[in-house]
């Protein structure tokens, strides 16, 4: 057992490190923190890290991965945590990308993953419905065949993202006599495609990540069909495991926590930084070791794994203890800047264009934490995570 | 012991509901919110008219002679429709200072507009090193000829872009954070040297930042005694707190209610979620969030003329249950309905950013603990 890093491991550091000084556009995390950000700023450092062959680090080497170890992949996460790089989008990268190399054909793998890769293609995800959420096989968005084409009528909601997509990746019904999940495929559709309307879901912070999508009878080519027909909820699930183990956000949660520290060593009370006082500081104190102790816990997962185990139902724990601790963060940095955490700041159009009252650190606080209350209820329910555990790991 | 209301109070309670029932509907709500002045003219003449905006003032003031238990009544109700209108400014932060502090030339010349509708008033007390501090103020008032000259900064005055007139603090003596040396002044707000910058807040509210710059007020906006005006402070802030309490048990209430009736008909798995047992204990726990709350609200407002040991502890004691209740019921309400929970779209959302926000005003969780640790 070992925990620190070897010399060759600090030189990857340094390696990386310098890299990301030297290639990170500067003008990015201003336009972060302004909430300014346009598709193509979203895209920018994907498409940097996609020319020095960096995207997916976590992908096998034939279809584009870096070939490194765990511990540098942590490295590369830390690193850009470390310097508040913007996070790639999901979606193509850990989403629907291994899904197409594990599960589709030669055909689907020439065709599709080119476009994730370089971002030219933007994925989007067709997984929830009103009526289905936490209990996602009752799903109903139907697909019926229709020679060589499947017609699909339905709709999908809370789909992040859905407004600049190219394309969706969608589960749809398939069969409706069976049991739920023996009656899915997984589909992935065209969003040029006839039929297909987006309409935004606007989130109580004021922002538009979020949309339902309308499906009316939208022509999708069998060819598009990952695996087989009615086996989707198999590659469903097995995109859901990859999607926990992302979630923990642990050099993130890092560079939040030293933020929040920040904060609190420039907020006064009674003329002493608050950070100073016993109260708050206990509470940074808490908060750094259950993510000390998250740290350790994914460390273990990621051994496991790159000895061919999991990711298993254990990476319900990051998913649940890594939002638990996400969502801290943005409530302690509310509590920190006091009076101001009543400011609001403009969003959408009106970014950047009004005055925002208060200091630069203050600047959408309370926003930030109303919207990370989004993280206890995507990608599977903390409750449902919990319920997965009971079953998969206690055995109850 | 009676925790009964009487008849004349119930009244009040059903004619603030129905007022609001028919004319401050959520979609209406959000259209105020939304619109240029951000407040509706037209529901604060309607809540002058009802009398509301008397009601703490005695009858020779032009009020009804209401006590704390009506302002309760009367914030529980607005609490419930998320009503934006700076009752709390206005009728007990101005109204509260007038009463308590102001001699009779003060209210005679400032009550009626009150009572009346036609003037808005915001309390201008913090700053931005001041935290929840109320004597920690830089702004200074000095003696000049027969009046004084403010000058300074106030931060996130809630209200001020609708208000003609400001309460404000400042230091007439002592230092920085000193308890004597605080003065309480009336400020009009179109004063040469009194500069605004208006924002919305992230709950449907308007605020200001105010700067201070060569203020001339004369010996009349003096509230009470010069440097001896942090105890009058304190106590109005606390009646202030003790509305809030109300405020967010009329916002926790309806909460639990559309909780509990979205898990009766939301369906997955084949049964309502409501009969998660999981579900069901956290719904329990969010229910006894809220009545310790409403018994916290009570004993405010009961207390709020005892001696100010008791009258701090009671205060404190309500701000910390509501802010604590008000965070736990707020998150669980959002979690509870999913991504339903997270939309503008819904009113969920919105009781929750205003609980969030109640526990900001006048001091949050942590700074209510230490007020009442060094009170008891």
């Amino acid at each position: 057992m070992d925990m620190s890093f070897t010399p060759e491991e600090m030189a990857f550091r340094d390696e990386v490190r310098a890299f990301i000084d030297e290639n990170y556009p500067k003008d990015l995390k201003s336009k972060r923190t302004r909430g300014e950000m346009s598709k193509e700023d979203i895209l920018t450092w994907h498409r940097i890290l996609y020319k020095k062959g960096w995207v997916v680090p976590h992908w096998p080497v034939e279809y584009g991965g870096t070939g490194w170890s765990i511990t540098q992949r942590f490295i590369w996460n830390e690193e850009n945590a470390r310097a508040e790089t913007q996070a790639l989008l999901p979606f193509g990268l850990s989403m629907v990308g291994p899904v197409i190399f594990n599960y589709g054909n030669e055909e689907q793998k020439k065709r599709f993953l080119p476009g994730i890769l370089s971002a030219d293609d933007w994925w989007c995800q067709g997984y929830s419905e009103p009526g289905a959420g936490s209990d996602l096989a009752s799903l109903r968005t139907k697909a019926v065949l229709d020679g060589d084409h499947y017609v699909v009528n339905g709709s999908k909601t809370w789909t992040t993202l859905a407004q600049y997509a190219d394309w969706m990746f969608c589960l749809v019904r398939t069969n409706a006599d069976v049991k739920a999940q023996e009656g899915i495929s997984f589909l992935l559709i065209d969003m040029k495609t006839p039929g297909i309307t987006v309409r935004p879901i606007i989130t109580m912070d004021g922002s538009h990540e979020v949309n339902e999508v309308f499906l009316e009878d939208v022509r999708v080519p069998v060819e598009n069909r990952i695996g087989e027909e009615n086996k989707g909820w198999t590659y469903a699930k097995f995109l859901l495991g990859n999607e926990r183990s992302g979630i923990a956000g642990v050099a993130r949660s890092k560079k939040a926590i030293e933020r929040l520290k920040s904060i609190a060593n420039a907020e006064l009370m009674d003329g002493q930084p608050l950070m100073k006082t016993d109260e708050f500081a206990r509470k940074v104190a808490e908060l750094e070791i259950d993510l000390s102790a998250l740290e350790v816990t994914e460390l273990r997962t990621l051994a496991a794994e790159s000895k061919g185990k999991g990711p298993g139902p254990e990476a319900s724990i990051l998913k649940i203890k890594g939002t638990e601790i996400q969502q801290r963060i943005t409530e302690l940095a509310v509590e920190a800047v006091g009076n101001y955490a009543s400011v609001e700041m403009p969003m959408g159009e009106m970014a950047g264009n009004d005055f925002v009252a208060g200091p630069d650190y203050a600047n959408g606080a309370a926003q930030n934490y109303f919207n990370m209350r989004k993280t206890s209820i995507y990608g599977g329910s903390n409750e449902i995570q919990h319920n997965i555990i009971a079953k998969m790991v206690l055995g109850l | 012991m009676d925790f009964s209301f009487t008849e004349e109070q119930t009244l009040l309670r059903n004619s603030v509901q129905g007022l609001l029932a028919s004319k401050y509907d959520f979609d209406t709500r959000r259209k105020i919110v939304k619109s240029a002045d951000g407040m509706s003219k037209e529901i604060w003449a309607q809540f002058a008219e009802m009398g509301l905006l008397a009601a703490p003032f005695t009858e020779e003031q032009g009020g009804f002679g209401g006590g704390a238990i009506e302002t309760m009544i009367v914030l529980e109700e607005m609490g419930r429709n998320l009503v934006v209108e700076p009752y709390v400014e206005t009728v007990v932060i101005a109204g509260g200072f007038l009463r308590e502090g102001g001699d009779a030339d003060q209210q005679a010349a400032h009550i009626p507009g009150i009572v009346d509708g036609s003037t808005i008033w915001a309390f201008a007390y913090a700053e931005p090193q001041g935290r929840y501090n109320l004597a920690d103020l830089v702004t200074t008032a000095k003696k000049d000829g027969a009046g004084y000259t403010v000058n300074g900064y106030k931060a996130v005055v809630l209200g001020a872009p609708w208000a003609q007139k400001l309460v404000v603090t400042a230091r007439t003596g002592g230092g920085q954070r000193d308890r004597d040396g605080v003065s309480v002044f009336i400020v009009d707000k179109n004063a040469p040297g009194v500069s605004t910058r208006d924002y919305p807040t992230v709950d449907g509210r308007r605020a200001s930042e105010i700067t201070f710059e060569n203020v001339k007020v004369g010996a009349d906006a003096l509230i009470g005694a010069e440097g001896k005006g942090l105890p009058l402070v304190e106590k109005i802030t606390d009646q202030a707190i003790a509305a809030l309490s109300a405020e967010a048990v009329g916002c926790m209430g309806e909460l639990n209610k559309a909780t509990v009736e979205y898990c009766k008909t939301r369906k997955q798995f084949g049964v309502p979620i409501g009969k998660f047992q999981v579900l069901q204990h956290r719904m329990v726990d969010m229910f006894m969030a809220y009545e310790q709350s409403v018994s916290m609200t009570y004993m405010v407002n009961l207390k709020l003329e005892e001696n100010e040991a008791e009258r701090i502890k009671a205060a404190a004691g309500a701000k910390v249950q509501i802010g604590k209740a008000g965070r736990y019921v707020g998150q669980q309400a959002v979690q509870l309905h999913g991504g339903m929970g997270m939309t503008d779209e819904l009113n969920v959302g919105h009781y929750f950013k205003r609980l969030t926000m109640i526990d900001t005003q006048f001091g949050n969780v942590d700074h209510q603990l230490k007020r009442y640790s060094n009170a008891a």
